[in-house]
């Protein structure tokens, strides 16, 4: 077979030097300062801007009543769940690309294929934290844990969502969120110890073992990646639904995850990994970002669509809320939203060479990490924080911590096997890839 | 590409994949214009070898989709505009969202059918058009490379030598 490729060596060891291990600590360090900082601002009330004004325009009118007994912690919690649910897909990301790789038999990703790899490790960190944050503030997020909601005595009885009660109940909903965590994790680990026996024995069965396994994770995935975004992200606006919501959070994920993959593709490679990699690669990664943008836009249109058209007060209130409630401080990022996560990626990446060009890949999907960050903010801060949300010191502590962790979680994880997955049996038509 | 009348063409044709990537080479190094290379199955690079300019198809579809874009907004416009405006859910007959379904689709329509055409016209594929066909082996294991002659001022014998010498296993005249 004719190369126009030059072959060359697939041992690489990727080194988790101490200088970038320094950085990401003191990253971490500026992060947990802006957090402190934000949050002594908030407890003696800076910021807290003219919330007289905006009160009463009937559009906030005590949204799931939960805004007479608003406490600065819950944008703590708030923006810790935002940072979570956004982690949390972008390390799943990287399973789900994995798994569909082994059940679509692709062979160009295999060259690549320690870096969605490394990903998923993160799941137990988020999923611990949310854990954690459900149980020490779930009243102050969501709405639906409150118990007077169920008592038909209480004045707070709501029938809506005591119709939802089967559903959504403290014990159902920890256990499902156990069960995600668990499943994503256990199965990412299967997968990962059968790549790394194939990278020490080599042979066919090791990948046949990880197709099989990697079609289950799609299975459980296709259920739990719906329900997931319904528990984690969808119940917070308890009253209002929307079935788009599952497809809708899975193309946000997967975007995010994807931008991660290629963002971490295209560093490696300048600090001189992952030789094999040519720009027929970045030409996939790069067709990926731009097309799953185009798909989460299509997602998000339809679901903006069928709400618009349908105009039922019950759906449109989360689009009211967005547009002009709360003083109309969601505008702004409702289409710094749209702009970053369409807009920009799809003008930037359209062209075969921008696919090809590193810096314009990076730029791209830098435009959609951040985009997707707003997303999650757009979906979680008008329903629990309300008036009270901005983007202050505290939002931009919280990301760099969770940032520098997941970043320190995908290096350490690198560290662990050979760059390359040197005895995958697809390898050898990654090497020669060319389109 | 569409078929030339009354042309003559060199065919060399070769056993391998390797042989004829590194012939495109020599080939041209020695001065030949290569008309075209035929191959059982896409050999990777070998439109880089052969120089070929960039495909202009982006223009084409960007193009084919502009018209339907243009169609789908002056359809609507004036229909819910001028012709028959309607209030459809309580919404303005004019308001944007409900447009941006129709406008995608025919976009996608127009360029779709457009692209079609333009491959079928580019590769002379229509009913009654007599396919170029070089050497009927290129459908099963064999490479041809033509070269035409009124496109290049050396003698046939002089090319065959060059052909020849970078590996082809026969040279055959076609003429169309």
């Amino acid at each position: 077979m004719a190369s126009v490729h030059a072959i060359p060596s697939l041992d690489e060891q990727f080194e988790f030097t101490a200088e970038s291990k320094r950085r990401l600590l003191i990253g971490g360090a500026v992060g947990v300062a802006l957090v402190v900082l934000g949050a002594v601002l908030l407890s003696a009330g800076v910021g807290e801007h003219a919330h007289e004004a905006v009160q009463g325009h009937g559009l906030s009118e005590g949204h799931e009543g939960a805004h007479e007994h608003y406490k600065w912690t819950t944008r703590l919690w708030a923006n810790i769940w935002v940072n979570s649910i956004y982690f949390t897909g972008i390390a799943v990301a990287g399973m789900f690309f994995m798994s569909y790789n082994y059940l679509a038999q692709a062979g160009w990703s295999s060259v690549i294929k320690r870096v969605p790899e490394a990903m998923p490790a993160f799941l137990p960190v988020t999923g611990i934290i949310m854990l954690g944050v459900f149980l020490i503030a779930g009243h102050d997020l969501f709405h639906w844990t409150h118990e007077g909601l169920y008592d038909k005595a209480s004045p707070e009885y709501d029938p809506i969502i005591a119709g939802k009660h089967s559903f959504l109940n403290t014990p159902f909903f920890l256990v499902r969120m156990a069960f995600y965590f668990i499943s994503w994790y256990m199965l990412w680990r299967v997968l990962r110890n059968l790549s790394l026996q194939e990278d020490l024995y080599g042979g066919t069965e090791y990948y046949y073992k990880s197709m099989k396994y990697g079609t289950a994770f799609l299975i459980v995935f296709a259920v739990t990646s719906s329900t997931a975004a319904w528990d984690l992200i969808m119940s917070i606006d308890t009253h209002w639904f929307s079935t788009m919501f599952g497809w809708y959070t899975l193309a946000s994920w997967h975007v995010a995850g994807l931008a991660t993959m290629t963002l971490t593709v295209v560093m490696l490679k300048e600090q001189g990994y992952l030789k094999a990699v040519n720009h027929s690669h970045l030409h996939d990664l790069g067709k990926f970002v731009f097309a799953f943008s185009i798909f989460w836009t299509y997602v998000w249109f339809a679901q903006f669509m069928l709400i618009y058209y349908a105009n039922l007060p019950e759906e449109t209130i989360y689009y009211r809320e967005r547009f002009s409630g709360h003083g109309g401080i969601f505008l702004a990022p409702f289409w710094v939203n749209v702009v970053l996560n369409f807009v920009f990626p799809f003008l930037v990446l359209m062209t075969r060479d921008a696919k090809r060009t590193t810096i314009l890949l990076k730029v791209a999907c830098w435009g959609v990490l951040i985009g997707h960050y707003f997303d999650f903010y757009m979906n979680i801060m008008p329903g629990t924080v309300g008036d009270h949300a901005g983007f202050g010191p505290i939002e931009f502590g919280m990301i760099l911590i969770f940032a520098c962790a997941f970043i320190w979680s995908v290096s350490t994880q690198l560290t662990k096997a050979n760059l390359i997955a040197k005895n995958h049996p697809l390898l050898e038509e990654a090497l020669h890839h060319d389109i | 590409m569409a078929s030339p009348v009354n042309s003559r063409f060199l065919v060399g044709i070769f056993d391998d994949d390797d042989v004829v990537m590194k012939a495109v080479r020599e080939v041209r190094e020695s001065g030949v214009r290569i008309h075209e290379v035929y191959t059982p199955f896409p050999v990777h690079g070998l439109d880089v070898a052969l120089g070929h300019p960039r495909s202009r198809l982006g223009i084409a579809a960007f193009l084919f989709g502009l018209t339907g874009l243009l169609t789908a907004a002056s359809l609507m416009s004036y229909t819910e505009k001028f012709d028959w405006p309607m209030i459809v859910g309580g919404k303005d007959s004019f308001s944007y969202p409900i447009y941006v379904p129709i406008a995608f689709e025919l976009t996608v329509l127009f360029t779709a059918l457009g692209m079609v055409s333009t491959f079928i016209i580019s590769n002379g594929l229509g009913p009654t058009v007599k396919p170029l066909m070089f050497d009927l082996r290129t459908t099963d294991n064999k490479f041809a490379m033509a070269i035409d002659m009124e496109n290049n001022k050396l003698q046939e014998s002089e090319i065959e030598t060059i052909l020849r010498k970078s590996g082809a296993a026969e040279v055959n005249v076609k003429q169309f």
